[in-house]
């Protein structure tokens, strides 16, 4: 059995017919959207990290079937044209990744810490964080990289939106 | 590029510049090997033992063939007589070490929870998982035996026929005279020690793209590899193909920590399904199947004690050790219980004698192989654990102990028992930074005053030192390794002056691509931006002995330096010519060429790099081009050390450690990106807290893996941690031409020990002398309920 969906990815629709099995993160890479990545296969991870309808949610933990209708935005929605948002650019400032597979699923969650709490506490932050993993950085150039984003006035210009 | 003499520019070496892989990996345009989608490409998954010893009665691959979507099914009776077995690449001399043969599928028996039984290629990935459910198999389960020490053991269960007893390999190592050290002791120390098994858990799996063209008999791999020269080297001897045709590709490597050094079997597995259909296949591991069938590391049991003298000198140590190496020898497998731990037995410390024997002990478990610290991190905990029971015994500060036993500073060489020439030191200063950091003094009174009031505090000091930068390869040669150790690098000026850069090590997280450039910029004057670094692909680069080890920027760095300098001779010979000066009279500096005492008749770099390039006027002789490159073998390994100290606070009703303070001062040398250098640190510490407090492999006796997802298996989440206190000082290699060392495994060396006795030090009011890791609340509070009452003796038995 197929079914038909329609989802919004970055401003583009997608129309699928898919299996109702169909795991969002499959959806995503399969649309050749591999920015988005798979770590684990019991949602302990967060690699997967998108943002659905504006919320972070883990990819893997939805159908695709489920997300019809809805909007997505993956990581590579996020610079235009090679611009890098706030977000993106403390993570690159405050050396906040090193192999990069965690990344566009940490830059999700920092997105979600700071849309529900715009000045967080690094203990905030470090409990926001929970449901992602990384292997390479010890977070705490993670953390550090969402209080740089936190305290970056285009932050509240572009909105965790972008 | 113009530059005035007046206006030197920050020197770029030694800059914490941002790194230059970052906005491919930030926007998700960077491509792993998972992102990897070729025309036609079809999609792999492989059937696993789900039992830990077991006989193949029958393996039916007639409903799976039938299902939806799928391409072919295969079976270790179709590999086998295509495929050679999986080599053991590090075969310890002097040890009697016998190499099971390791098939790329099981054929008669499976000897691990993990084992590849059958592979099944569809169309889909979903029709592939879909179709490995209709794979029946026919299991007659045998015994198992997963302890290292229990293989030793008479009647254990016997996994290899032709390996009596278990016993992989039998190695030691001696120096001094260790029984006079124990005739004249007047303090011995001993305990027990389990260096649990670890799972090194890289965020992204292993996996493998293969394109098979049978027209010219090519293969191309893209593979999830720390060393893809090493990977095509082993793939052409499995495979047959011809080492000239065939690729291997790292694309984006998702971190490593010594889980993508070895071949595994779902490599070959893709390669034979590509080369038997003739299309590309495509295999990524779930993480279930990583934490199966991706190697694991540590796994010792070890029995350990210390001759002492009553003021607390060392007078030896001496080790046996089970260590197992899984079902199989991997790839490095038995050089890291031996070479890189036995070897660094004495540590920071004048050890006058060393005796070790290490049983590698096959098991049925997941084979082992390198995880970061890679045999160093199980040689300091061993020395730093049995410091504090000395320190305790003796009622002298365990700082006091160490105090006495450290090699004092050296610059240019220093012999130690086990047979190396340590390159350089100064132990007390990186020690003294420690301790002057944390308050160390304060936070003893500290500790006094929270123990009057019922509270548990803890302090854990460590000191380190580790064996980088592998290494010169007549040693490797030595020690059995079967391969070199050596690094290449090419330098490339393009008639612009823009440079590449092509190196045969295979960096996948580390930031090599910045600090190479950082390093050509600084030689040669060039801007860092103008420098582009290549590596990953063996079609494109010189060969290489790949990322591990602490051994880029040790060993390739060296090669990337010599062969600047090598293009800086060229260029200094060209200069002349054109500026119609004899060579001697040609100076160097910041990017330019001039002749002595006239800074304004000079030639820059760019200058050279587009005449060397058209080759209009050259020296009578000179080749065209602006190109060099280096085969950098070291005349030593590198020793970086450094002190670590931990503040922890024991709930003692719960049993909950909570980690309050974690001071790290390293010496890796002169640094190249210190930003780079402390992330290194940051995430090595982090993952060996993870082995103290949370980590470890669980197999039930049947050799089930208790921990087989990330649901189960805890590796360290940002919640649980403090901000990691970063220092450092700078002892340079007196053999490295950029007198560096390597970072990458320093933190994970010193962390667990550190962790370890601080929660033993905050427990030693209760009487708690050893706790078997990982430190979770369950086993803290267990160990505090069976300490009370019992007679507080420091010396636990053995």
């Amino acid at each position: 059995m197929r079914c038909s969906v329609t989802i919004s990815v970055n401003g583009r629709p997608y129309h699928q017919e898919v299996e109702p099995r169909l795991l969002l993160v499959h959806f995503l890479r399969d649309a050749g959207l591999t920015g988005t990545k798979i770590g684990c296969d019991t949602s302990q991870c967060g690699a997967c990290t998108v943002l659905l309808d504006g919320v972070s949610l883990k990819s893997c933990t939805t159908l695709a079937v489920q997300a019809d209708g809805a909007s997505v935005t993956t990581i590579e929605g996020l610079a235009v044209n090679g611009e890098l948002t706030a977000l993106q650019d403390a993570f690159w400032a405050s050396h906040g990744l090193q192999c990069g597979f965690c990344t566009p699923g940490m830059v999700f969650a920092a997105h979600e810490i700071l849309r529900s709490n715009p000045r967080p506490s690094p203990e905030e932050i470090r409990h926001g964080l929970e449901g992602n993993m990384c292997r390479c950085t010890g977070y705490q150039n993670i953390v550090k990289a969402v209080q740089t984003a936190a305290a970056d006035p285009r932050m509240a210009q572009t909105g965790a939106r972008r | 590029m113009t530059t005035t003499a007046s206006a030197a520019p920050a020197r770029v070496f030694g800059s914490g510049i941002r790194r230059r892989e970052d906005p491919r990996l930030l926007t998700g345009t960077a491509r792993y090997t998972a992102d990897f989608v070729l025309p036609g490409m079809a999609h792999a998954a492989i059937l696993r033992s789900a039992h830990g010893h077991a006989r193949l009665r029958g393996v039916d691959t007639s409903r799976a063939k039938k299902a939806p979507g799928v391409i072919a099914v295969y079976t270790g009776a179709d590999t086998a007589s295509v495929l050679k077995p999986i080599p053991c690449a590090w075969l310890i001399p002097n040890s009697d070490l016998k190499a099971a043969p390791f098939g790329p599928l099981a054929t008669d028996l499976v000897r691990f929870v993990g084992d590849a039984i059958a592979v099944v290629v569809a169309e889909s990935e979903y029709q592939a998982y879909d179709a490995l459910e209709l794979i029946d198999v026919d299991y007659e389960a045998l015994p198992a035996v997963v302890d290292p020490q229990k293989a030793a053991a008479p009647g254990a269960p016997q996994l290899h026929a032709e390996v009596p007893g278990n016993v992989a390999f039998h190695w030691t190592v001696a120096g001094g005279d260790i029984e006079a050290a124990f005739n004249s002791a007047t303090v011995v120390i001993r305990d027990r020690i389990i260096q649990q098994r670890l799972i090194p858990t890289a965020m992204e799996t292993r996996g493998a793209v293969a394109q098979f063209t049978p027209a010219t008999g090519e293969l191309t791999l893209w593979n999830t590899t720390q060393n893809p020269h090493i990977a095509r080297f082993i793939l052409s001897i499995v495979t047959g193909v011809p080492e000239d045709r065939l690729r291997v590709v790292a694309p984006e490597v998702g971190g490593g920590f010594g889980s993508k050094i070895a071949q595994i079997q779902g490599d070959f597995v893709t390669a034979f399904c590509s080369m038997k259909l003739g299309l590309p296949v495509k295999w990524i591991e779930t993480r279930s199947e990583n934490y199966q069938s991706t190697t694991h590391g540590r796994d010792h049991v070890q029995q350990v004690e210390l001759a002492a003298n009553k003021s607390g000198q060392i007078l030896g140590l001496r080790c046996t050790v089970w260590a197992g190496m899984g079902a199989y020898l991997s790839t490095a497998a038995p050089g890291i219980p031996t070479i890189l731990h036995g070897l660094m037995l004495s540590g920071a410390y004048n050890v006058p004698a060393v005796k070790e024997d290490v049983y590698g002990m096959y098991t049925n478990t997941t084979p082992v192989e390198a995880y970061r610290g890679a045999g160093r991190p199980e040689a300091t905990f061993i020395l730093e654990r049995l410091l504090d029971l000395l320190a305790h015994k003796l009622q002298m500060d365990p700082v006091e102990v160490r105090r006495k036993n450290l090699i004092p500073p050296f610059d240019n060489g220093h012999d130690v028992v086990t047979g190396l020439k340590y390159d350089s030191g100064n132990y007390q200063r990186t020690l003294d930074k420690a301790l002057e950091h944390i308050g160390y003094d304060k936070l003893r009174t500290e500790q006094a005053a929270a123990r009057m009031k019922g509270r548990y505090l803890g302090i854990g000091v460590t000191t380190y030192v580790e064996i980088c930068g592998l290494g010169p390869s007549q040693v490797a040669g030595a020690v059995g390794f079967q391969g070199g150790l050596w690094e290449s690098a090419i330098v490339r000026f393009h008639p612009s002056g823009k440079v590449n850069v092509f190196i045969g090590a295979s960096p996948h997280g580390q930031g090599e691509e910045t600090t190479f450039a950082q390093i050509v910029a600084d030689e040669l004057g060039v801007g860092v931006e103008d420098v582009k670094i290549v590596h990953g692909d063996t079609d494109n680069t010189p060969m290489g002995w790949g990322t591990y080890g602490s051994r880029t920027t040790a060993v390739g760095g060296a090669a990337l330096a010599v062969a600047t300098r090598k293009i800086k001779e060229k260029a200094k010979l060209l200069a002349g010519h054109l500026l119609e000066a004899a060579v001697e009279d040609i100076d160097y500096s910041d990017g330019k060429f001039f002749v002595k005492g006239f800074p304004d008749r000079h030639k820059t770099i760019q200058d050279i790099a587009l005449m060397a390039n058209v080759a209009w006027n050259m020296p009578q002789g000179m080749e065209a081009g602006l190109e060099a490159s280096s085969f950098y073998d070291p005349p030593n390994f590198t020793f970086p050390f450094g002190a670590h100290v931990a503040v922890v606070e024991i709930d003692p009703v719960t049993g909950h450690v909570e980690l309050k303070r974690y001071v790290a001062v390293d010496d890796c040398g002169p640094q190249i990106n210190p930003v780079i250098v402390e992330g290194q640190v940051l995430g090595g510490v982090v993952q060996g807290i993870g082995q103290a407090l949370w980590e470890g492999a669980v197999y039930d006796s049947n050799g089930q893996l208790l921990t087989g997802s990330l649901a189960d298996y805890a590796i360290p989440r940002a919640d649980l941690l403090p901000d990691i206190e970063v220092l450092s000082t700078v002892t340079p290699s007196p053999h490295h031409p950029l007198g560096v060392k390597g970072i990458g495994e320093a933190g994970t060396i010193a962390s667990t020990a550190t962790v370890y006795n601080a929660v033993i030090d905050a427990l030693q009011p209760l009487g708690v002398v050893s706790i078997e890791m990982p430190l979770t609340p369950e086993r803290v509070w267990r160990a505090i309920k069976h300490a009370k009452g019992r007679d507080n003796d420091t010396q636990p038995v053995a």
